[in-house]
């Protein structure tokens, strides 16, 4: 049993982020595809402002996990995917859910458990599903979804409809039986399928290394299941997008999954109820250095776009959220009926009681 | 004598445990340098030290597959599962292997650990976070149930669950934790498994429940009362093994039952009460046994948390029915 000092938090080093690769300025993506995703970054981040404070008001009920810092994996992604590809998140969701196109209101509203919600009040934060949208669930249970992204997979490959599966999911999930059971079968079937491991470092308040036998708990386990590990930065929305462009593309081919990594950090604690204290103040302040949005506004800026149609993107998104949320205050509660809907097929659970 | 509420009397009970006996290690996700994510088991690891008190990786399977290796190993390990619906990922290796080793060995061997599991609503989070399944336990020949509703009964219960011979599934609820405040004696105690704990007596019901229910069940009986009813109120604390007798007296002199829990009504514990209770003195009763229950529905979000969880007004109007019959 290990009694040395890897079980010493206070010895611990801090994880600091990498300098940003200033080659990616270069990169073979289109100026729409990136303001796009600079939208789509302010986008994620005044939402989950948003939510936070209407939390601090007590308008958001129950418990909540946000990606505030770790927007550019979802951006990234979303810009990346095709309209009819699945996503499969987790109770980190909001992101996720929003990066597909889920009503900015609605979604809100389903924070707010109001009526007017994506799922009429009834899933709240940690459930947002939108199938329209092809945001197919955020899972709660650790690692489930994983193998459930296989099986959408699996679906799209005998309708030969070319959709991708997208399962998204944190360094923690790693260690779960789950993940590698998905691992092995999505390689054995070659399955369209893309995992993506938004590694913050942290499971919950447990520092990951401290709880995994390799330094990078995705990358380092890709070569067991025959994949090549693929280690982007996720603060970094380009490098996302073109990790994200070929994994997609290559599950498209029929080449089979892939596995990548996306090494990131939350700026907040891990729910609502953390405020993140065993995080040393060093490696917190380093990586809000490496916030994702004020880097890829001065890469816009660098590659010529006029300051004034960022700013003018910014207020859009300020708008858009404040219309979402006057459209979610506005919601009614869900009345003590709709606990009993949609249980079984016949839309009700009445013939059980 | 201190003030504890339920969740410093198990820290406490831990201590005790971790300090008088080296074979317990205590492990689970969190645990160790954070506490858990209630904060129970803080300042254990300190005490003990990282090789008993152990932070795991996320892995229900894993967690209570080594705690059953360990137990088999002559260990006493008390794991944690962070919240009821996340303890599925562990139940095979709950029912297939740690209820039965002790019978499949022919009595060589046994897994005799604990498997603390926070449970139940009241917490706003809906689903896996918030529900009682109690049932999917107690249904497994090989365990032990149990759950207690005061700091007295959690500390003493958890001595006893920890020096008890058979594998214990210690269920906490969540929303007592720090709801519960009494005087608990400091040092060892032990409460039996076993026996069921007459919170206030009664002659006209009796009111059986259990965890948290506790609380809005003791309400009803003082709504009752100032209509007249007389109701006793029974927390059974011990699901598995059952105080039957007990609660057979009870409802013997009552002749009027009720039963509480927060789990969904369909195969709920209540189900198996009601039917003992019927074996045991059907002619003793004046009405049918009811209970009030959550509902056969999905756990929801805290806005309809009040519509799901019985309340002391339901559990009144359920019992001032069984007095009109
Ligand atoms: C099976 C299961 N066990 C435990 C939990 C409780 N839990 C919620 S989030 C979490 C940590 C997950 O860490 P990671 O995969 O890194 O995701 P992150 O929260 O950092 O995004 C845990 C243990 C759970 N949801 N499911
Ligand atoms: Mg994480």
């Amino acid at each position: 049993m290990p009694t040395d000092g890897r079980y010493d938090y206070a010895l611990r080093e801090p994880r600091l982020p990498r300098p940003v690769d200033t080659t990616l300025a270069g990169a073979a993506i289109d100026l729409d595809t990136r303001l796009g995703m600079y939208q789509r970054l302010h986008e994620l981040r005044q939402f989950e402002k948003r939510a936070y404070d209407l939390f601090l008001q007590n308008l958001v009920k129950g418990t909540s996990h946000l990606s505030l810092g770790m927007e550019a994996i979802a951006t990234g992604f979303g810009a990346a995917m095709r309209p009819d590809d699945y996503t499969f998140a987790t109770y980190r969701g909001h992101a996720h859910a929003l990066a597909r196109g889920m009503d900015m209101g609605q979604a809100m509203a389903e924070l707010l458990g109001r009526e007017n919600g994506v799922l009429g009040g009834k899933g709240g934060s940690m459930h947002l599903t939108d199938v329209s949208k092809g945001m197919m669930g955020s899972y709660a249970i650790i690692g489930a979804h994983l193998c459930v992204a296989n099986g959408a997979a699996w679906s799209a490959q005998m309708r030969k409809s070319g959709q991708v599966a997208v399962a998204f999911f944190g360094d923690g999930t790693t260690n779960i039986g789950a993940f590698h059971e998905a691992l092995n079968l999505a390689a054995i079937w070659k399955l369209p399928v893309v995992f993506v491991c938004e590694n913050n470092l942290y499971m919950e308040y447990t520092p990951i290394d401290v709880v995994t036998a390799v330094g990078n708990p995705a990358a380092g386990r890709a070569s067991a299941y025959g994949l090549e590990p693929v280690l982007v930065d996720g603060n970094d929305p380009d490098a996302v997008f073109l990790a994200a462009r070929t994994a997609l593309a290559r599950a498209r081919a029929g080449d089979g999954p892939s596995l990548i990594e996306a090494v990131t950090y939350r700026s907040g604690g891990h729910s609502r109820a953390d405020p993140g204290k065993y995080r040393p103040e060093r490696e917190v302040s380093a990586w809000a250095g490496r916030d994702p949005i004020p880097m890829y506004h001065q890469r816009l800026l660098g590659l010529g776009t006029p300051e004034a149609r960022l700013s003018a993107i910014e207020r859009q998104v300020a708008d858009a959220v404040d219309t979402a949320t006057e459209f979610a205050k506005a919601g009614r509660e869900p009345g003590e009926g709709s606990l009993h809907t949609e249980v079984y097929a016949d839309g009700g659970s009445k013939w059980r009681n | 004598m201190t003030v504890r509420n339920i969740a410093q009397a198990i820290n406490d009970a831990l201590d005790l445990a971790l300090a008088k006996d080296s074979d317990v290690v205590v492990m689970g996700e969190d645990v160790g340098r954070t506490g858990g994510v209630f904060r129970v088991t803080d300042g254990l690891r300190d005490r003990y030290g990282a090789d008993r008190v152990i932070d795991s990786p996320v892995a229900e399977s894993g967690i209570v597959g080594v705690g059953f290796g360990m137990a088999v190993g002559g260990l006493k390990p008390v794991l944690e599962l962070q919240f009821m619906g996340f303890s599925y990922p562990a139940y095979d290796q709950v029912v297939n292997h740690v209820a039965r080793i002790r019978n499949r060995s022919r009595h060589r061997f046994s897994a005799p650990l604990v498997i603390r599991i926070p449970y139940g609503g009241g917490i706003g989070a809906a689903e896996h976070h918030s529900e009682s399944m109690e049932a999917i336990y107690t249904h497994v020949p090989g365990l032990k149930v149990v759950v207690p509703a005061t700091p007295y009964d959690a500390k003493g219960m958890l001595l006893a669950a920890i020096e008890d011979p058979d594998p214990v599934i210690f269920l906490e609820p969540i929303r007592l934790y720090r709801a519960v405040k009494e005087e608990v004696p400091e040092g060892w105690l032990t409460q039996p498994l076993g026996e069921a704990r007459v919170e206030r007596e009664g002659e006209d019901v009796t009111l059986i429940t259990w965890g948290a229910m506790t609380k809005e069940t003791r309400e009803a009986a003082v709504l009752l009362e100032e209509n007249g009813i007389s109701a006793e109120v029974i927390d059974l604390r011990s699901l598995v093994p059952l105080d039957i007798e007990t609660l057979t007296e009870s409802v013997q002199r009552t002749g009027r039952a009720v039963i509480v829990h927060e789990a969904p009504r369909t195969g709920g514990f209540g189900a198996e009460v009601a039917a003992l209770l019927q074996e045991n003195c059907l002619f003793d009763l004046a009405a049918p046994i009811r209970r009030v229950t959550g509902w056969d529905t999905v756990f929801p979000l805290k806005r309809s948390e009040h519509h799901y969880l019985p309340g002391a007004a339901r559990i009144a109007a359920a019992a001032t029915q069984v007095m009109e019959v």
